[in-house]
């Protein structure tokens, strides 16, 4: 196969486009068409702060990297969420990146500041381990975004986990979900006029035209030592599975991702329209996140329900729970 | 040729000479879900590989929790 644009020896080929690249043309395509997503759904501009949600892994790794190289002022944040050698591993790859391109990376533990791992969290509350461990990424990614001043937070969600999500969604008919689902999720606000305040950072996603076996080979041909191993607490899980069967149908059907995501975003996601704005939340008593009030009279958000429920069952030393099977 | 596969990291044999999907199709791999590798250099599916090549073929899809 020879690259369509140099007409040299290609290393990747890429069949949605019918199109193989070399090694220079390949990163030259992705890195356009990461420049293209984000002027296309006007992510963000040259003076904005940006945090990238680093796990280590290839997708994160590489949004990162093609951000420093777009010239973009973007640090890292790696979260420890404390799953053993896993954990130990993947801080390296975060670690081992941020030394390499002399970017910075702000480093937290989960353990250090709520008193919890994932694993931990999971046994006490009885909640599955990926549904915690969402919760608690979302919280702290949002945390040190609006503590360290960041304007934007930046996650390497690619076309093949957005196409995952989708698909469980609309298998499940999750239509809040599916309101939700964008490239850019807006900043909230809490508040109005002057006494207002930002409680979600906007957080965008460059990576939405990227398949997933695109970022990997990104990664590699950019020489980024990433984390190949998966999280040992992922096994069986359900955005594990949609990928895999949309993967299959990709197989035989090129380009099917690319036009399920950007079909549902063109001719159907306006029908979903997230309605849920600033006006249905409150400040959480506790941490000051917005959550739904209901008719609380101290409302807290899910995260300190979560956080409360696993410290009064450490305290009590109540025995470990098994969580469901299901992820 | 040594084809080493991942998670969990296990090392198995295929007879060459044949191509990328050759090898893939005997495996019973999905071509989409994976990166060949061989020497550090991606392979395109139409790559020939012989019996002396050592490849790497490595899981793209990965799991886990919505941040």
């Amino acid at each position: 196969m020879k690259c369509k644009v140099c007409r040299g020896h290609a290393v990747v080929d890429i069949r949605r486009h019918n199109a193989g690249f070399c090694q220079t043309h390949f990163i030259e395509h992705i890195r356009n068409q990461v420049a293209r997503t984000i002027k296309e759904f006007s992510m963000f501009g040259p003076d904005d702060r940006l945090l990238v949600a680093v796990s280590g892994g290839k997708d994160s790794l590489a949004v990162w990297d093609i951000l420093l190289d777009l010239g973009y002022d973007v640090t890292g944040f790696y979260l420890d969420l404390g799953i053993g050698g896993y954990s130990t591993r993947s801080k390296e790859a975060a670690v081992a990146y941020a030394a390499s391109r002399d970017a910075k990376l702000i480093v937290r533990s989960l353990a250090e500041e709520h008193g919890f791992t994932v694993p931990e969290l999971s046994k006490l509350t009885g909640r599955v381990p990926c549904s915690g461990c969402g919760l608690n990424k979302r919280y702290e990614f949002n945390r040190a975004a609006l503590e360290e001043g960041f304007d934007i937070l930046v996650t390497g969600h690619n076309l093949d986990d957005e196409v995952a999500t989708l698909f469980g969604n609309v298998l499940h008919w999750n239509v809040d979900m599916l309101g939700r689902q964008a490239p850019v999720l807006e900043e909230k606000l809490l508040g109005s006029g002057p006494d207002s305040r930002t409680v979600l950072v906007r957080k965008v996603k460059p990576l939405v035209k990227i398949a997933e076996r695109e970022t990997a080979a990104y990664a590699l041909l950019r020489g980024i030592d990433y984390i190949v191993e998966e999280c040992p607490m992922v096994e069986g899980n359900t955005q594990h599975r949609y990928k895999e069967a949309v993967t299959l149908i990709e197989e035989s059907s090129p380009g099917t991702k690319h036009q399920m995501y950007f079909g549902f975003l063109k001719r159907a996601a306006s029908r979903f329209a997230d309605d849920s704005g600033a006006a249905d939340l409150v400040a959480c008593s506790e941490c000051g996140a917005p959550t739904v009030a209901y008719d609380d009279a101290e409302p807290r958000c899910s995260f300190c329900k979560t956080k409360a429920l696993a410290t009064k069952r450490k305290l009590e030393g109540v025995p470990a729970r098994r969580g469901r099977k299901r992820r | 040729m040594k084809v080493k596969l991942r998670n969990p990291d296990r090392v198995v044999d295929v007879t060459g000479p044949t191509t990328v999907r050759g090898v893939l199709q005997e495996l019973g791999i999905v071509p989409e879900a994976v990166l060949v590798i061989r020497a550090g250099t991606l392979l395109t599916r139409d790559e020939a590989v012989s019996e002396d090549d050592d490849l790497e073929v490595r899981p793209v899809l990965s799991g886990g929790a919505r941040a």
